[in-house]
C-alpha cells in the first residue's frame, strides 16, 4: 500500500544516512591531501600524520588524553558496576530520588558540569591539572556505566542468583560464578565506552584543564581556532577514528555477550 | 538476606554527590557574589549580577539561544521521523545495522564534527572550491560563520539524540491499531494525524527534550562555525569563565541554563507522567 | 511418619496486606505433598519461605527439629525447581548439574559418580554438553530436575515446573516426576493451580485460599469429603444444596436422572434440562429443579447425548448418604 512512498521514503533515509557521514569521510579523505590549502587534491600523502608524531606537544596531549582516559575508565567501570549491581538487587528508600541523580548528568548539559566543577576546584585550592581532568571525567561517565550495566541486569533473569542460592552458593559465590560472567561483556562494554568518551571530551575539559595539562582535543581546540592545516585535519581524523574502533570493539563484545546470554 | 551489599552502591552515589550535585549548588552561590577590580571574588551578597542581565544585551541572547533551540529541535524532529520510521519498518537485522550507524557519529565529538563542516564550507573548502571550478559561482560564498551554518552544526550534532527515542516510541506502536484505523475508512494521512502521532508522543517528547536542552547548553558549535558574530547562551558562559573572568555573572547565566534544563525536565516528567495515566499504559 | 518440615504458627505480611494468616503445617518424609489453590492464595510465597527466599514475619520453620526460620538458602538442606528453570544460560548441562556440588564442596569422584547417575535417571546423556538455549522446554526442565536432584537435598520444593510446558508434554511429565519421587524417595513439596496436576500426582494436597488453609487431605479425602464450600466448589464440579440452614454438596456423578415417565423407586425430584453438554465420556445436563430454586449439574454415563434435550422435563435421584455436610 505504500510503495510509492517507501521508496521516497528511503531514499530520504539514505541521503540523511550519506548526511552524517559525509563530514567524517571527508575529514578522513582529506588527511591525506598533499595540498596545504585543502579543498583541491594534489596527491597522497602521509607527510602531515607524520609531523603530528614529531610535535611535542601533540604527543604529549595525546599521552595526557590516553593515560586519563584509562584512569576514568577504570574507576568509571567500577563504581558504575557496583552501584548498578547493588541497586539491582537491593531495596533503597528513595529509589526513584537516587535514580534520578544517577541520570541527570546525562541530561544536564556539559557546559554545566565543566563550569561548576571549576568553580568548586577554585574554591577549595585544587590545582588544575590532569587530576581535576580526571575527577571531571570519572563524574560524567559513571552514569553511562549504571545504564550500560543496568540493561544488562534488567534483562538477566531474575530466578538465576535465587538459583545459584538455592544450589548452595553464598552471595559472593553467586556474585563470581553467575552474575559476573553474565555481566562480563557489559563490563568490558563499558569500559571500552568510558575511555572513548574521555578521550573525545571537549567541552567538561576544557573548563577544568588549566594550563598545565593539556588533552588532545583542547589541543585541537586551540589549533582550530588559530585556522585550518592539514595537521589539524589529520589530528582530528586520527581521534576520530582511534574512537570509533574503540566504540565498533566495545559493540562487538556486547552482542557476544548477549548472544551468549539469549535463551 | 542481609543489606551489607547495599553499601556497595555507595562509591557510585558519594563521588556523584560530591562531584556532580554539590558543585552544582556551587554555581548558584556564585551567582550572588561579585566580581572585585582585580579579578578576585568579593564574597558579599548582591544580586547585581542577576540585574545585569536584565540588559537588552543579554536578553537578545537568551531569545536568540531559545529560537535556535526551538528551531534546531523542529529541523531535528522533521529529519529524524522519516527516518524512524523507515528504520523501523525494515526486517530486524537491517534495523541494528542502521541504528549502529546512526548512533556512532553521536561517539565523536561536537568539535571535531563541526570542525569537518568547516573543511567542507569554508571559503576555501570543498563546495566552493567546486563551485568555483565548475564556474557555477565567481566569488566563494560566505557559507560559514553565519547562523546559517551554526543552525547546520547544531541539526548535525544533535540528530541522532532524536532519532533513538522516536524509533524506540515507534518500535512500540502496535500496527494492529493502524490496521484498525484503515480498517475504519481512515485516510493514511488521518490515520497518521490521529492515531500514529498521539501514540508517538512519548518519543517525540523524549527527543525534543534531548535535543532542546543539549541545544541550550551548545557553545562548541556556535564557536566553530559561528565565529565571533554568534554569541549564544553558551558562548556566554564560556567567556565570562574563560576570558572575562567574571565567574559571579557566568553563574547566574549558569543559573538560567540549569533553571530552563530543570524546567523542561520536569515538564516532560510530568508528561510522561500523564500521559501513562490515561492510555493505561504498563511500561 | 517422621515429620520432615514443620510451619509453626507462621505468617507472612507485605506492607499492611496480611499475605499468609497463621498457619501450621507438617510435611512429612518421604511424602508427595501439593500447596493447591487459585491465583493470589499464598502457595508460592508459603514455598518461597520453605526455600528461604522470604522470611515469615512471624512464625518459625522447622526442619527435622532444627530452626531454620532464619538461614539463608544456601544453608538449607532443600533444593527448589524454578517455575521458569532459572538454568544457567552460560554454562552446559553438565555444569548446570554439577553447580550445587561444586558450591558445597564435593570431591571430584563423587562429583562425577552423582553426575552420571542423575544424567542417566532424566535421560540427558545426549545433551550432557549442550547449552539451556539448545534444548526444548521438556529437556529444560529436566535438567531443572536433574540440577536440583544431584544434590541428594532432604526436601525437593517445585513451583509451577509444569506450567510452561503443552498438554500432551504435562501429562506425560507428570507420571514421569511422581515415578522419580517414589524411586528416590526424596520428600516433594509440590506448588500448583492445577488440581487435576494435583490429583494425579500428591500423595496429600494443602488447598490454599487467600492465605489460609481450607482443608488438608489425601487426594480422596478432598474429592469425597470436601470440608467447606470453598473446597466444594474448587475440586472438580459439585452441587451446593441448602437444607435447614447447613449446606451440604453432593457430586454430579452421584446424582441418577430419569426420563419423565420411568419408573423410580427412591424419592425424586422433577425439573427441567437447560444445557446439555457432551463432554467425551459423559453427558453434562444442567437441570433446573421446579420446586425449589436450585439448579443442579448431572453427569450421565449412558453413551447418548441424543437421549436429553433441552427444555426437558426429568427426574433425579440420589442417595442421602452422598451427601456430604459442609461447614
Amino acid at each position: 500500500m505504500k510503495t510509492r512512498n517507501q521508496t521516497w521514503l528511503s531514499l530520504f533515509s539514505y541521503v540523511v544516512l550519506l548526511f552524517l557521514y559525509l563530514p567524517l569521510i571527508v575529514l578522513v579523505v582529506y588527511s591525506f591531501n598533499r595540498s596545504r590549502i585543502n579543498a583541491v587534491w594534489t596527491g597522497w600523502t602521509f607527510d602531515w600524520y607524520i609531523s603530528l608524531f614529531q610535535n611535542r606537544q601533540v604527543v604529549e596531549a595525546f599521552f595526557n588524553s590516553l593515560t586519563i582516559a584509562f584512569g576514568t575508565a577504570v574507576f568509571a567501570t567500577i563504581f558504575g558496576t557496583l552501584g548498578a549491581y547493588a541497586f539491582y538487587r537491593y531495596k533503597y528508600r528513595q529509589k526513584a530520588v537516587l535514580s534520578g541523580l544517577i541520570y541527570l548528568p546525562i541530561v544536564l548539559p556539559d557546559i554545566l558540569m565543566g563550569l561548576s566543577l571549576l568553580l568548586l576546584f577554585s574554591f577549595f585550592s585544587v590545582p588544575l591539572g590532569k587530576l581535576t581532568i580526571l575527577i571531571a571525567h570519572i563524574t560524567f561517565s559513571i552514569p553511562f556505566v549504571f545504564l550500560l550495566v543496568s540493561t544488562r541486569l534488567q534483562e538477566m533473569n531474575v530466578d538465576l542468583e535465587e538459583a545459584a542460592q538455592d544450589l548452595g552458593a553464598t552471595p559472593w559465590q553467586t556474585f563470581r560464578y553467575i552474575t559476573l560472567p553474565i555481566l562480563g561483556p557489559s563490563i568490558i562494554s563499558s569500559f571500552l565506552l568510558t575511555f572513548s568518551l574521555s578521550l573525545d571530551d571537549f567541552i567538561i575539559s576544557f573548563f577544568v584543564a588549566g594550563p598545565g595539562a593539556t588533552t588532545l582535543p583542547i589541543y585541537i581546540y586551540g589549533m582550530v581556532k588559530r585556522g585550518v592545516t592539514p595537521e589539524v585535519n589529520a589530528l582530528a581524523a586520527l581521534l576520530m577514528m582511534i574512537t570509533l574502533i574503540t566504540v565498533a570493539l566495545a559493540e562487538r563484545i556486547r552482542k557476544i555477550g548477549d548472544r551468549k546470554q539469549k535463551m | 538476606m542481609n543489606q551489607r551489599g547495599k553499601w556497595l552502591a555507595a562509591p557510585a552515589f558519594i563521588w556523584l554527590l560530591c562531584f556532580f550535585l554539590a558543585p552544582l549548588f556551587f554555581i548558584v552561590f556564585y551567582s550572588f557574589f561579585e566580581r572585585g577590580v582585580y579579578g578576585e571574588i568579593v564574597y558579599r551578597f548582591t544580586l547585581s549580577n542577576y540585574i545585569r542581565m536584565a540588559d537588552s544585551i543579554y536578553v537578545k541572547i537568551l531569545l536568540d539561544t531559545l529560537a535556535i533551540s526551538v528551531i534546531t529541535t523542529v529541523v531535528t524532529l522533521l529529519i529524524a521521523y522519516p527516518l524512524a520510521y523507515y528504520i523501523s519498518g525494515l526486517p530486524k537485522r537491517k534495523q541494528r545495522i542502521w541504528l549502529l550507524l546512526i548512533m556512532v557519529p553521536f561517539w565523536i565529538n561536537f568539535l571535531i564534527r563541526s570542525f569537518a563542516w568547516i573543511i567542507i564550507l569554508r571559503s576555501k573548502g570543498i563546495v566552493n572550491s567546486l563551485l568555483l571550478e565548475w564556474g557555477w559561482i565567481e566569488k566563494p560564498l560566505a557559507l560559514l560563520y553565519n547562523d546559517g551554518a551554526v543552525l547546520l552544526g547544531m541539526v548535525y550534532a544533535l540528530l541522532p539524540f532524536m532519532v533513538l527515542p522516536l524509533y524506540v516510541s515507534l518500535e512500540k506502536l502496535d500496527r494492529r491499531k493502524l490496521e484498525a484505523a484503515y480498517d475504519l475508512g481512515a485516510t493514511p494521512w488521518k490515520a497518521f494525524l490521529y492515531v500514529t502521532l498521539p501514540l508517538m508522543k512519548h518519543g517525540i517528547m523524549n527527543g525534543s527534550m534531548l535535543v532542546f536542552v543539549s541545544s541550550l547548553g551548545m557553545f562548541v558549535v556556535p564557536d566553530i562555525l559561528g565565529g565571533a558574530k554568534s554569541v549564544l547562551l553558551g558562548n556566554l558562559i564560556q567567556n565570562q569563565f574563560l576570558s572575562a573572568r567574571d565567574w559571579p555573572f557566568g553563574s547566574s547565566v549558569s543559573i538560567i541554563l540549569m533553571v530552563f534544563s530543570f524546567i523542561l525536565i520536569v515538564l516532560y516528567q510530568k508528561a510522561v507522567a500523564a500521559g501513562q495515566h490515561w492510555e493505561g499504559e504498563r511500561q | 511418619m517422621k515429620e520432615l518440615i514443620q510451619l509453626n504458627q507462621v505468617e507472612k505480611q507485605f506492607g499492611r496486606q496480611q499475605v499468609i494468616h497463621p498457619m501450621v503445617l507438617s510435611v512429612f518424609e518421604g511424602e508427595f505433598l501439593t500447596l493447591l489453590g487459585p491465583s493470589g492464595c499464598g502457595k508460592t510465597t508459603l514455598l518461597r519461605m520453605i526455600a528461604g527466599f522470604e522470611q515469615p514475619s512471624k512464625g518459625d520453620i522447622f526442619l527435622l527439629g532444627e530452626n531454620i526460620t532464619h538461614l539463608p538458602p544456601y544453608k538449607r538442606d532443600m533444593n527448589m525447581v524454578f517455575q521458569h528453570y532459572a538454568l544457567f544460560p552460560h554454562m552446559t548441562v553438565e555444569e548446570n548439574i554439577l553447580f550445587g556440588l561444586k558450591m558445597k564442596g564435593v570431591n571430584q569422584s563423587e562429583q562425577k559418580r552423582r553426575l552420571e547417575e542423575v544424567l542417566e535417571l532424566t535421560q540427558l546423556s545426549e545433551w550432557r554438553k549442550r547449552r539451556p538455549a539448545q534444548l526444548s522446554g521438556g529437556q529444560q526442565q529436566r535438567v531443572a530436575i536433574a540440577r536440583a536432584v544431584v544434590n541428594q537435598p532432604k526436601v525437593l520444593l517445585l513451583d509451577e515446573p509444569l506450567g510452561a510446558l503443552d498438554y500432551q508434554l504435562r501429562k506425560s511429565l507428570q507420571i514421569e516426576l511422581k515415578n522419580l519421587q517414589k524411586q528416590l524417595g526424596i520428600t516433594f513439596v509440590y506448588v500448583t493451580h492445577d488440581q487435576e496436576e494435583a490429583m494425579t500426582m500428591s500423595d496429600r494436597i494443602v488447598i490454599l485460599n487467600k492465605g489460609k488453609i481450607e482443608q488438608i487431605g489425601t487426594p480422596q479425602e478432598i474429592y469425597y469429603r470436601p470440608r467447606n464450600i470453598f473446597v466444594a466448589n474448587f475440586i472438580g464440579e459439585n452441587n451446593i444444596l441448602e437444607k435447614n440452614g447447613k449446606h451440604y454438596s453432593i457430586r454430579p456423578e452421584k446424582i441418577k436422572v430419569y426420563k419423565a415417565g420411568e419408573p423410580i423407586n427412591e424419592k425424586a425430584k422433577t425439573g427441567r434440562i437447560t444445557d446439555v453438554i457432551f463432554s467425551g465420556n459423559h453427558v453434562k445436563l444442567y437441570i433446573s429443579l421446579e420446586r425449589e430454586a436450585q439448579r443442579l449439574l448431572v453427569y450421565d454415563y449412558t453413551f447418548d447425548a441424543t437421549l436429553w434435550k433441552q427444555g426437558e422435563i426429568v427426574n433425579v435421584a440420589w442417595n442421602e448418604s452422598d451427601e456430604v455436610e459442609l461447614r
